[in-house]
């Protein structure tokens, strides 16, 4: 892969060919170029140069997580790899076990949390993202379930747009000079981790972005142990243990996070040049190697250093908090700045303006936007929004304060050595560039995300700047823009109704059912009041404040046989507590709120609470948050562990099969047929008639989403294991599992589904499902077909292409399966892989048309 | 005797059909063949009963501040008309009932911390020594009821200890609950003359204890039920109330349920409960745990009406789903014509304090 992308970046091998190569439908996966005598695959190909281009990039990027890499490859010729897969396998063996593999189980955070020896074979890109003390305050919010998912992405990619350095120089804020640093942090580095470390999260950013690339090899040879652990050490030092008593890490959670910064002050020299030796032997991987480089031998002096400063950074915003100043809140907001900063002054010193004008290696970047976009809008990789995600990133990159002269001299000399070692992306001019066009590109998907982030985008300087056209198309697409962040729903609780037919003495077996059953009503509805006002105190344990009434409230239920009454109860209050588009009470995002009459007008208060939810750590961090149990789930889910009762657990299992598949049978109109070609406009002005039944549709998928998601959490509660078993226990279980009947036919029901030309209702909740897996799981037969189909789905979910699937619905199922991959428990390697042609067919023609939008 | 009570209670069947204005003369004419201090106190419960619903200017949603100020002089009251005198004349601005209901609260409290050291063997036995000697040397005296306010406790307590004990003395035997109160209720029954006057000048002469007082306090109960449900017939809200519920099978029932929901305030009310009581700290708590929160774990939100007040801070559930008042609603807003009801309030405002 690296020959084929090196002979097209030196143009020995025509563009053209490639893209038509990538474009092609997964039959023609080699291609063959006989001058060169390359035959490459593309499950090779496509992981390859998303790595390269976020190797190419770690420099730029300094603020922000990570976009992580969840792109494990194909095996690749072992004369290549052998060099690094030593290093890299013991790297991860050990180092893994600290922060990625612990965020990566944070699917049952935090009780589920620690991480084992084994932590590399599970880690992954997701992980990189998430600061590791982060992970456990977030992890129960962070994914506001169902298509707000996404919502939630577009608010942080919004944020990431408000505040590239360049916005800091306007006039009006040199007075304001520290409060203003702390505001871009906040919007910077602040999705969920608190934006104190920018600089640092930069540092550690690009080591951890590079770990990602990393894995690549480490999955080729067995991890040995033992050699550098030093790198290990330093790079999820002591907080990378932060994660195993994820309780005791929360307060600290901003501070904690440091030892990334440690790297950081090598790094900006190191990394081009150390990568050089360490890839010679082995040509053309060079990504992996800088990191080890700028790993190796970090002092815990320049640690301690970061924490002070750290310290002093979260005192001074502590202080700024404290003392509201309505106007502090300016830099924060694009209002002015992004008006103003064409006439700014003083740039600032630590970053540079990227200007069209000192764009390096044109012709290259564009080849390489050409490639990239293809695997984008060919689906080839794994999760659309991830990559977006990078390019917003790149959008916004900052350049290490080094000259642009000097570091131009520095990548030229260099870039004679390698073709691929040039740096292509280290320039912040370089990354905008490539961001802006990539956007241009990909305009029909950036035009449907949301009118707040489309606005930011369209008022951003550096798209301004690099491309007019794309500004203006921005500005269009603005007015268009149906897409929305979905209010948040009310606070107030709703008990479920007491009805008669149900819940008289004549359902009971007994008096003493009957009044039993009374007490518990009461009991649970007690506890829920008692949960809500507790949670979020610091060191309140639901174990240890209801576990003993849950439990005993349990036992009493035995012996009077009202688990089905109760399971009842159990779910009803789930769907209402739950079921609304978003749970997520600790953002209350205003709908659709309109920053700039924010600002203009009034309103301490308002602008207090804006303040606080520029300040706060947003629920969502990074693209694609493992999966989680946001808001009142999460009491159900904690209900569920504390009470640990097998008859509740089957009652519920029973009902929440039976009510799911009747979901999945719910009739959906499809719309009018001609919707593919014109999408947004004709969908919005549906009828009255088409308007309800999208409301509908988007219940009954709402519903059925939370549904599988908690049959899942119980079906495989039993087999959840904080760790991933060794290779020996994973085959005994899949041989004990593969014996007894899964709960729910999930390969059936996908057959059928795509036979029916369901998938649109049936793949997102599905996905749910899926998401609960166990480490094992995914190794059984029956999932891991499941599995195999939904990524032959997912290839060929083509936005661009016009069939007869309208364009949102492809965007949520692409959306949901391109987060389903980038789940920690699904093995990395199931994306790249092409053995799943074989196991599953699926006939193009066969995925369906029906379905309404739902993601409204 | 016998007569106070047979009057009550056919008052209270009245009541269930009567109108409102009818309650205060009710009372009036079943007490109106009494002895003139059986009158006086019957008058005072009476009054207490129904001043707030004709004049429902008092104050009676209390800060807690003015709360604690009242409770502070009622530590120093007996349960007599006197002091009952003096405490509405301490605070003119509240009503009587309120009052009344606070202190009786706060009495009751102070009874319950205090009654077990009456409640021993020796010590009942020496106030009943006491008794029989005074009794004996002034027949006519109510010396039971001296004897109670000698020693601090209840009358209609110290008559029932004294007839129980009296009971002992006579077959041997523990006599059972239902002829002690059946007795205590009726005193014509009590074997002994002395004690059977004595005993009933104790009942008479308790506000706050014994079978009068229960009886008056359920009447009182039952009258709010009545008025409720016709201030809702009269705003044209249907409802289910307590009986409806019962008979099909609920496990709890609050006094009303209206079958669809309004907006008071605001907040949406499924249920009400009408309390004829002050709502203090420690009642409210066990009203909420035995009754208002079962009501919203199974019918959702609702509205208690504490008709003698209540205070103020323990309305603090409104967003959670229980709304406290102190008088039936005037801004009540319906599904169906929101509109229209948005003005009828404004209206009555007059009557809203």
């Amino acid at each position: 892969m690296a020959a084929l992308l090196e002979s097209l970046l030196s143009q020995k091998v025509d563009i053209i060919k490639v893209v038509d190569w990538l474009k092609s439908a997964g039959d023609e996966d080699k291609l063959s170029i006989s001058e060169l005598g390359l035959t490459v695959h593309k499950e090779e190909f496509v992981p390859f140069l998303l790595n390269f281009l976020r190797e190419q990039s770690s420099q730029a990027l300094t603020h922000g997580p990570a976009t992580p890499a969840k792109t494990p490859s194909r095996p690749r010729p072992a004369a290549q790899t052998q060099v690094f897969s030593e290093k890299r396998g013991c790297k991860s063996a050990s180092g893994g076990s600290g922060t990625r593999a612990a965020s990566r189980v944070q699917l049952f955070s935090p009780s589920f949390v620690s991480p084992g020896p084994e932590g590399s074979h599970c880690l992954s890109g997701v992980t990189a993202f998430s600061s590791p003390s982060s992970s456990t305050t977030w992890s129960p919010a962070s994914r506001p379930s169902g298509s707000e998912r996404r919502g939630g992405q577009r608010i942080m990619l919004g944020d990431y747009m408000v505040s590239p350095p360049d916005f800091q120089h306007s006039p009006s804020f040199q007075s304001q000079k520290s409060r203003k640093k702390s505001g871009g942090n906040m919007s910077l580095g602040g999705r969920g981790r608190g934006g104190h470390y920018i600089d640092e999260t930069g540092g550690r950013r690009s080591v951890r972005g590079g770990e990602g690339y990393g894995r690549i090899i480490e999955q080729v040879s067995p991890p040995s142990v033992g050699q550098l652990n030093f790198n290990n050490l330093e790079e999820f030092p002591p907080v990378g243990s932060s994660p195993i008593s994820p309780a005791a890490s929360k307060p600290t959670r901003r501070i904690n996070p440091t030892p990334v910064s440690a790297e950081r002050p090598r790094s900006k020299p190191k990394t081009c040049f150390t990568s050089t030796p360490f890839s010679k032997p082995s040509s053309p991987l060079s990504g992996v190697v800088p990191l080890e480089g700028s790993m190796t031998g970090g002092n815990s002096l320049s640690l301690q250093e970061e924490r002070e400063l750290l310290k002093k950074e979260k005192t001074k915003r502590a202080q700024q908090v404290g003392s509201p100043q309505p106007s502090s809140l300016e830099p924060c907001t694009p209002t002015k700045t992004v008006l103003k900063t064409g006439s700014n002054v003083t740039p600032e010193q630590q970053t540079t303006c990227p200007e069209p004008s000192k764009v390096t290696f044109s012709l290259e970047l564009d080849l390489l936007v050409e490639l990239y976009s293809t695997c984008i809008s060919e689906n080839l990789v794994p999760n659309i929004f991830l990559e977006l995600f990078f390019v917003m990133q790149l959008l916004t990159s900052r350049s290490p304060h080094t000259h642009d002269d000097e570091q131009e001299s520095l990548c030229a000399a260099h870039s004679h050595s390698d073709i691929l070692e040039r740096c292509y992306l280290r320039l912040v001019h370089n990354c905008v560039y490539f961001a802006v066009k990539v956007l241009e590109n990909q305009f029909q998907l950036v035009a449907h995300l949301d009118k707040c982030t489309l606005r930011l985008l369209g008022e951003n300087e550096r798209v301004a700047s690099f491309s007019p056209h794309l500004r203006d198309l921005l500005t269009q697409a603005q007015d268009k823009s149906t897409a929305k962040l979905s209010p948040s729903v009310s606070t107030f609780i709703h008990s479920v109704p007491f009805q008669p037919d149900t819940d008289n003495r004549s359902n009971f077996s007994s008096d003493k059912a009957f009044h039993i059953f009374k007490k518990q009503r009461d009991i649970f509805y007690e506890v829920l009041r008692e949960w809500e006002d507790f949670h979020k105190e610091p060191g309140w344990n639901f174990d240890t404040a209801l576990g003993n009434r849950i439990r005993g409230m349990m036992s009493q239920m035995t012996s009077a046989g009202n688990h089905s009454h109760f399971a009842r109860l159990f779910l009803k209050q789930l769907i209402q507590m739950c079921k609304g588009p978003r749970v997520n009470s600790t953002s209350g995002d205003a709908p659709d709120a309109d920053l700039l009459g924010m600002l203009g007008a009034e309103g301490l208060g308002r602008l207090k609470r804006l303040e606080e939810r520029l300040i706060q750590p947003h629920g969502v961090v990074g693209p694609c948050s493992p999966p989680s149990f946001p808001g009142y789930q999460e009491f159900f889910r904690d209900f569920l562990q504390a009470a640990s009762c097998c008859q509740l657990n089957q009652h519920l299992q029973d009902s929440l099969c039976q009510q799911l598949l009747q979901l999945d049978e719910v009739s959906i109109l499809s719309p009018p047929a001609s919707i593919c070609e014109r999408d947004k406009e004709e969908e919005e002005d549906g009828d009255m008639e088409q308007q309800d039944e999208k409301q509908r549709f988007s219940s009954v998928l709402l519903l059925a989403r939370l549904l599988a998601k908690f049959l899942g959490f119980i079906s495989f509660l039993p087999y959840q294991t904080s760790e991933k078993p060794s290779r020996e226990i994973q085959d005994t279980a899949i041989a004990l599992r593969s014996k007894s009947v899964p709960v729910l036919d999930v390969c059936a029901v996908l057959r059928n589904s795509i036979r029916r030309r369901r998938t649109i209702l049936t793949v997102p909740w599905l996905v749910e499902f899926l998401s609960m897996l166990d480490f094992i799981g995914p190794r059984l037969l029956c999932y891991r077909t499941t599995l195999g189909t939904l990524l032959l789905l997912y290839r060929r979910l083509v936005l661009d292409r016009c069939e007869e699937m309208c364009y949102l619905n492809k965007l949520l199922m692409v959306s949901v399966l391109g987060w389903l991959f980038q789940i920690p428990v699904i093995p990395e390697d199931i994306f790249f892989t092409s053995e799943f042609t074989e196991v599953a067919k699926v006939e193009e023609s066969d995925i369906n048309v029906a379905g309404l939008v739902s993601d409204k | 005797m016998p007569l106070v009570f047979r009057r009550c209670n056919i008052k209270l069947g009245l009541a269930s059909g009567a109108a409102t204005k009818t309650v205060k003369q009710l009372f009036l004419t079943a007490v109106s063949d009494l002895t003139p201090s059986q009158v006086a106190l019957s008058q005072l419960c009476a009054e207490a009963c129904v001043d707030q619903i004709l004049f429902p200017s008092s104050k009676m949603r209390l800060s807690r501040a003015e709360y604690k100020e009242i409770v502070r002089w009622t530590e120093k009251l007996r349960p007599t008309r006197r002091c009952m005198k003096i405490l509405k004349d301490k605070f003119p601005s509240h009503s009587q009932s309120t009052l009344l209901s606070i202190f009786s609260l706060e009495y009751q409290k102070w009874i319950k911390r205090t009654f077990s050291r009456h409640h021993v063997p020796d010590v009942i036995e020496s106030y009943y020594q006491r008794y029989l000697s005074e009794a004996k040397a002034q027949p006519t005296a109510p010396v039971l009821l001296e004897l109670a306010n000698e020693v601090d406790l209840s009358p209609a307590l110290m008559a029932r200890i004294i007839l129980d004990r009296f009971l002992q003395g006579q077959d041997g035997g523990m006599p059972s609950k239902s002829v002690l109160n059946s007795m205590l209720k009726e005193p014509s029954l009590i074997p002994d003359q002395i004690l059977a006057s004595n005993v009933y000048q104790c009942t008479i002469n308790d506000c706050c204890y014994g079978p009068l007082v229960d009886c008056i306090k359920h009447a009182i109960g039952h009258e709010h039920e009545v008025l409720l449900r016709e201030k809702l017939k009269e705003k044209n809200l249907s409802f289910l109330d307590e009986n409806h519920l019962r008979t099909m099978g609920y496990d709890k029932t609050p006094d009303i349920i209206l079958e669809v929901p309004v907006a008071v305030e605001g907040h949406i009310v499924h249920w009400i409960e009408s309390k004829a009581s002050f709502g203090d700290d420690q009642s409210h708590q066990t009203y909420l745990n035995e009754q208002f929160w079962s009501y919203w774990n199974r019918f959702g939100p609702g509205l208690v009406i504490y008709w003698y007040g209540f205070i103020g801070e323990l309305d603090c559930q409104r967003d959670r789903g229980i709304l406290l008042k102190d008088c039936f609603p005037t801004d009540i807003v319906t599904l169906c014509h929101a509109t229209q009801q948005d003005r009828s309030p404004e209206s009555q405002n007059k009557d809203k304090e």
